[in-house]
C-alpha cells in the first residue's frame, strides 16, 4: 500500500506567488490540518484545506459496537469538552427509546454540560490570546480548567476523556465533595474571569489585532451553515437549547449573547459572555437541585439503564439486567432519530438509524467544526497571513471534531 | 413567530408537488419524506424560497446504505429557524449507480457535506465544483462506509485470530 | 527547623487558597535537592569525569521537546505545560516546533495513516541524537481504533523509546515517561548512534 505523499508545489521560477504550505504540524494550527496557501507576499491570495489526517472512522466503528461502547467514541469528537458529546448521545438515544428523564437528573446534566463549555470556551479564548502574543492569560486561565478537570474527576473518575453517563442518567450521584468543589469553583472562577477580560477587553493591541479582521455576513455565515459562537457573533441568534431545548433547558434564565459583525473580536467576545451565562446557568440549577428529592440519578428503565456493581453482585435481577444489556439484547425500536445538542462550537447532531440488533445499523455525528470550516479557505483570500492564523484559532476547529 | 406545524408543511408541499413525494412519515415529530433524484434540486429550492416556511439552513447530508435492497440513501436534514421546524428528505439511489445533482447551487455549506459523503459511499453528485475524497487516502480505492467493506484493516499480519475470536 | 503543620486556607508563599491544610516548612540548604555530579576524580580546582557522563548530565537536564499533539493527548499536554504540573520544571520549558532543534518528539495522539509519511519526515528532519516518546495508547498501539485508517502504533514507521500508556494519560504520567527518557539521554554512550545495531535499528524501518 503506497502511503500519500505530502503536497509539494511545482517551483515555477516565473511566478511570483509563493506557495506556503501551512502544514499538518504546525504551532499554530491547533490539531492536524493543512492549508496550501498561494502568497503575495504578506497577503495570501487563494488556499486550499487538506483534512482527514486523523480520520479514524467513527461513524463506521459506531456500526460494531453496542451502545454502551460508543459513549467513549464521543468523548473523543470534541475532546476539549467531551460531557457535552456524551450527553448529546445518551440524549439520542433515550429519544429513541422514548424514555422521560426525571428533573434531577436534566440538572444535574446541565450542570457538567455547562462546566464543560466553559472548559472549551476558556481553550479557544486563551489560545487567540496566545497566538496574537498573550501567552499570561493562557497559563491564569488554565488553572481553572484544572479545577474543572478536578470535579470531573470527583464526577465520573476522568479528567478529559470523561464517557459519563448512562443511557437513563447518570451512573452515580454527585457527592458532597463535588458539590463543594462546584461553588469553591463558582466562587473563584469569575474573579478569574473579570481578570482575563480586564486584560484583553480594551487592550488596544489585542483590539488592533482582531477588531474589523475576518468579518462575515449574516447571509453568508447562513449559507455555509455555520452554527455556535461563530453564527452567533454574526448576529443570528440561533442556540439549540433555546429553540429546541433538551435536558429541561427551557427552565432556566439565561441570555444568548449576539455580536454584530462576525469578526474575531466578536467571537472573543461573544464567547467570553457564554461563559458568564454558563456561571449563571450552573448558580440556577444548584438553586433547583435544593427543591428536587435527593438522591435520584436516574431513570426507572432497567432494560436500559447499566446498574451499578454493588446491585450486580446483590441482587439477582440487576444481575440479569446487566447481563443482557451488555450481550447487546436491548430491545430498542427500528426507527432512525436526528437529535442536536449545543456543543462547544455549534449543533452537535446525532443521526441514529437502529435495525433492532445490537449495534446501530447507521449512526452520523453533524459536526460542527467539520462544517464550520468549510468557509476558511475562502475566508482567508486577500487576508494577511498573521490574520489568517488568529481567525483559524478564533473558529476553535477540533481536529477530533474535524476529521471523526 | 408561529412555529410551523407539520401539517402546513404537508399541505404547503403537496400543494406544489403532489405525488412526487412519498413514504411520508414523523419518527419522533420529525416529517420525513422521499422522493426522486430528477426533483430533489426543485424540492429543496422550494424549501428554501417558498415565501411562507423558509428552510434557510441545510443542517446535514448524508447516506445511508442498504444492502439487502440494494439501494443508497441521500439524506437531506434541513432546518427553518424562523419557524422551528426541521424536515428530512430522502432520495434511495441504486447501489451500482449512484448518481444524484448536487445542492451547492442552493447552499455552499453542501459542498463539504457532499464530498464527505462522496469519500465514504461513492455517490457522485453532478455539478459539484470539486468532487474529490476528504477524509481517506486518495488511493484508498474503495468507499469504505459500504457495508460489505471490513472495520479492520485486512492486511496487518501482527493479530493473532485466536485472541479476537475467529 | 522545625515542620509546623498550620491549618491555613492561604498559602503565604504562593498567594493561593489551597483546600486542604496546607503545611509551611522552613528549608535549609540541605533540603532542596539539586543535581548530583556523576562519579568522578575530584581535586583542588578540578573534576575529572567521562565526557558521556557529563554531556549525558547536561543534556538530560536541557531536552527541547517537539509536541507532536494530533488529538486528545495534545490537550493533556497543554495541561502538562501549565502552572499547575509545570514541564518546565524538566528543563523542557522551550517548546521547539522546529525539528532540526528539537531533541525529544512527542507523539501525543492518534496517528492515521494519511499522517504517517508527515511524522516520518519530522522525524528525518532531527538531528542526532534524537529520542522518541509516543504518548498515549493511540501512539504506541492504535490504541480503542483498530481501523483501516488509524496507524497501530508510530512504532511501524519510527524507532520509539518510551511509550506512555493511557488514554489520555494523566500528567504525571507523561511526566514520569519524560523522566524515563531523561534517564535514556543520562545513561546513553557517546559512541551508541555510530554502532552498527544502531545503524541496524533504523535500517529496520528504511532509514538511512
Amino acid at each position: 500500500m503506497s502511503y500519500n505523499q505530502p503536497v509539494y508545489t511545482d517551483n515555477d521560477p516565473q511566478s511570483e506567488l509563493v506557495t506556503l504550505n501551512l502544514g499538518p504540524t504546525h504551532p499554530a494550527t491547533h490539531g492536524v490540518f493543512q492549508n496550501v496557501l498561494q502568497m503575495d507576499g504578506e497577503r495570501i491570495v487563494s488556499g486550499v484545506s487538506t483534512i482527514g489526517y486523523i480520520h479514524r472512522a467513527f461513524e463506521k466503528i459506531a456500526e460494531h459496537r453496542p451502545f454502551y461502547q460508543i459513549t467513549p467514541l464521543t468523548d473523543r469528537l470534541n475532546y476539549c469538552s467531551s460531557p457535552i458529546n456524551n450527553m448529546g448521545w445518551h440524549m439520542t438515544v433515550e429519544k429513541l427509546l422514548n424514555i422521560q428523564i426525571p428533573k434531577r437528573v436534566d440538572y444535574l446534566r446541565v450542570i457538567i454540560m455547562e462546566l464543560s463549555r466553559i472548559a472549551d470556551h476558556i481553550i479557544c479564548n486563551t489560545i487567540i490570546a496566545q497566538d496574537t502574543g498573550a501567552t499570561t492569560t493562557f497559563l491564569y486561565l488554565f488553572q481553572y480548567r484544572e479545577h474543572i478537570y478536578e470535579i470531573f474527576e470527583e464526577i465520573c473518575g476522568a479528567r478529559l476523556t470523561t464517557n459519563i453517563g448512562r443511557i437513563g442518567g447518570l451512573e452515580r450521584d454527585f457527592n458532597d465533595v463535588a458539590f463543594a468543589k462546584i461553588n469553591k469553583f463558582l466562587k473563584e472562577f469569575p474573579v478569574a474571569l473579570r481578570e482575563f477580560e480586564g486584560l484583553l477587553n480594551r487592550n488596544r493591541i489585542f483590539i488592533d489585532r482582531t477588531k474589523g479582521v475576518a468579518e462575515v455576513t449574516q447571509e453568508n455565515a447562513l449559507n455555509y451553515s455555520w452554527t455556535g459562537p461563530l453564527l452567533r457573533a454574526t448576529g443570528v441568534d440561533y442556540d439549540v437549547r433555546i429553540s429546541e431545548p433538551y435536558s429541561s433547558y427551557q427552565d432556566f434564565d439565561f441570555e444568548i449573547p449576539v455580536g454584530t459583525t462576525g469578526d474575531i473580536f466578536d467571537r472573543y467576545l461573544v464567547r467570553n459572555e457564554e461563559m458568564w451565562q454558563s456561571v449563571r446557568i450552573i448558580e440556577q440549577s444548584l438553586e433547583k437541585l435544593k427543591s428536587e428529592p435527593k438522591g435520584i440519578f436516574h431513570a426507572d428503565v432497567p432494560d436500559f439503564y447499566l446498574p451499578g456493581k454493588e446491585q450486580v453482585y446483590n441482587n439477582m435481577e440487576a444481575l440479569i439486567y446487566h447481563f443482557k444489556i451488555v450481550m447487546g439484547e436491548i430491545d430498542a425500536p427500528k426507527a432512525e432519530v436526528y437529535h442536536a445538542v449545543e456543543g462547544g462550537n455549534g449543533e452537535l447532531g446525532f443521526y441514529l438509524i437502529n435495525d433492532g440488533g445490537r449495534s446501530p445499523y447507521r449512526l452520523h455525528f453533524r459536526r460542527p467544526s467539520f462544517i464550520n470550516y468549510q468557509m476558511y479557505a475562502k475566508m482567508s483570500e486577500g487576508m494577511l497571513l498573521s490574520d489568517a492564523i488568529i481567525n483559524m484559532s478564533s473558529m476553535n476547529i477540533i481536529a477530533g471534531e474535524l476529521d471523526a | 413567530m408561529a412555529k410551523a406545524t407539520n401539517t402546513e408543511l404537508i399541505d404547503l408541499l403537496g400543494g406544489k408537488f403532489g405525488e412526487q413525494l412519498f413514504d411520508v412519515s414523523e419518527p419522533y415529530g420529525l416529517l420525513t419524506f422521499s422522493t426522486t433524484k430528477d426533483r430533489i434540486i426543485d424540492v429543496l429550492a422550494f424549501l428554501k424560497e417558498n415565501g411562507k416556511i423558509n428552510f434557510n439552513f441545510l443542517t446535514d447530508i448524508t447516506a445511508v446504505h442498504y444492502p439487502e435492497k440494494e439501494q443508497i440513501a441521500v439524506v437531506y436534514h434541513v432546518h427553518s429557524m424562523v419557524s422551528g421546524i426541521r424536515v428530512r428528505v430522502k432520495v434511495f439511489l441504486h447501489e451500482n449507480h449512484p448518481v444524484i445533482p448536487t445542492a451547492t447551487v442552493l447552499w455552499h455549506g453542501a459542498n463539504w457535506m457532499e464530498r464527505e459523503t462522496y469519500d465514504f459511499f461513492g455517490v457522485k453528485f453532478e455539478g459539484h465544483p470539486d468532487l474529490r475524497r476528504i477524509l481517506n487516502l486518495d488511493d484508498l480505492g474503495v468507499h469504505p462506509m459500504l457495508k460489505q467493506y471490513p472495520l479492520e484493516d485486512p492486511n496487518r499480519v501482527d493479530k493473532k485470530d485466536e485472541f479476537f475470536g475467529r | 527547623m522545625g515542620r509546623p503543620t498550620i491549618p491555613v486556607k492561604y498559602c503565604k508563599f504562593a498567594a493561593c487558597s489551597c483546600y486542604y491544610r496546607a503545611s509551611i516548612f522552613v528549608l535549609s540548604m540541605s533540603e532542596i535537592n539539586i543535581v548530583q555530579a556523576p562519579p568522578g576524580i575530584e581535586g583542588n580546582g578540578f573534576f575529572a569525569t567521562s565526557l558521556d557522563k557529563v554531556i549525558g548530565l547536561a543534556r538530560s537536564h536541557s531536552l527541547w521537546p517537539l509536541p507532536f499533539a494530533t488529538s486528545c493527548c495534545g490537550i493533556e499536554f497543554m495541561a502538562t505545560m501549565g502552572s499547575h504540573y509545570d514541564f518546565g520544571r524538566f528543563g523542557a520549558e522551550r517548546l521547539s516546533f522546529s525539528p532540526r532543534q528539537a531533541d525529544v518528539i512527542m507523539v501525543m495522539g492518534t496517528i492515521a495513516k494519511k499522517m504517517g509519511p508527515v511524522l516520518k519526515q519530522v522525524y528525518l528532519q532531527m538531528a542526532e541524537p534524537r529520542w522518541v516518546m509516543a504518548v498515549g495508547a493511540c501512539a504506541s498501539s492504535g490504541g480503542i481504533f483498530d481501523t483501516y485508517s488509524v496507524l497501530q502504533g508510530i512504532d511501524e514507521i519510527i524507532p520509539v523509546d518510551v511509550y506512555v500508556p493511557g488514554c489520555p494519560p494523566r500528567p504525571e504520567a507523561i511526566l514520569d515517561g519524560f523522566q524515563r527518557i531523561q534517564d535514556l539521554v543520562k545513561n546513553e554512550s557517546g559512541r551508541r548512534r555510530y554502532s552498527p545495531e544502531y545503524k541496524e535499528l533504523l535500517a529496520g524501518y528504511g532509514i538511512q
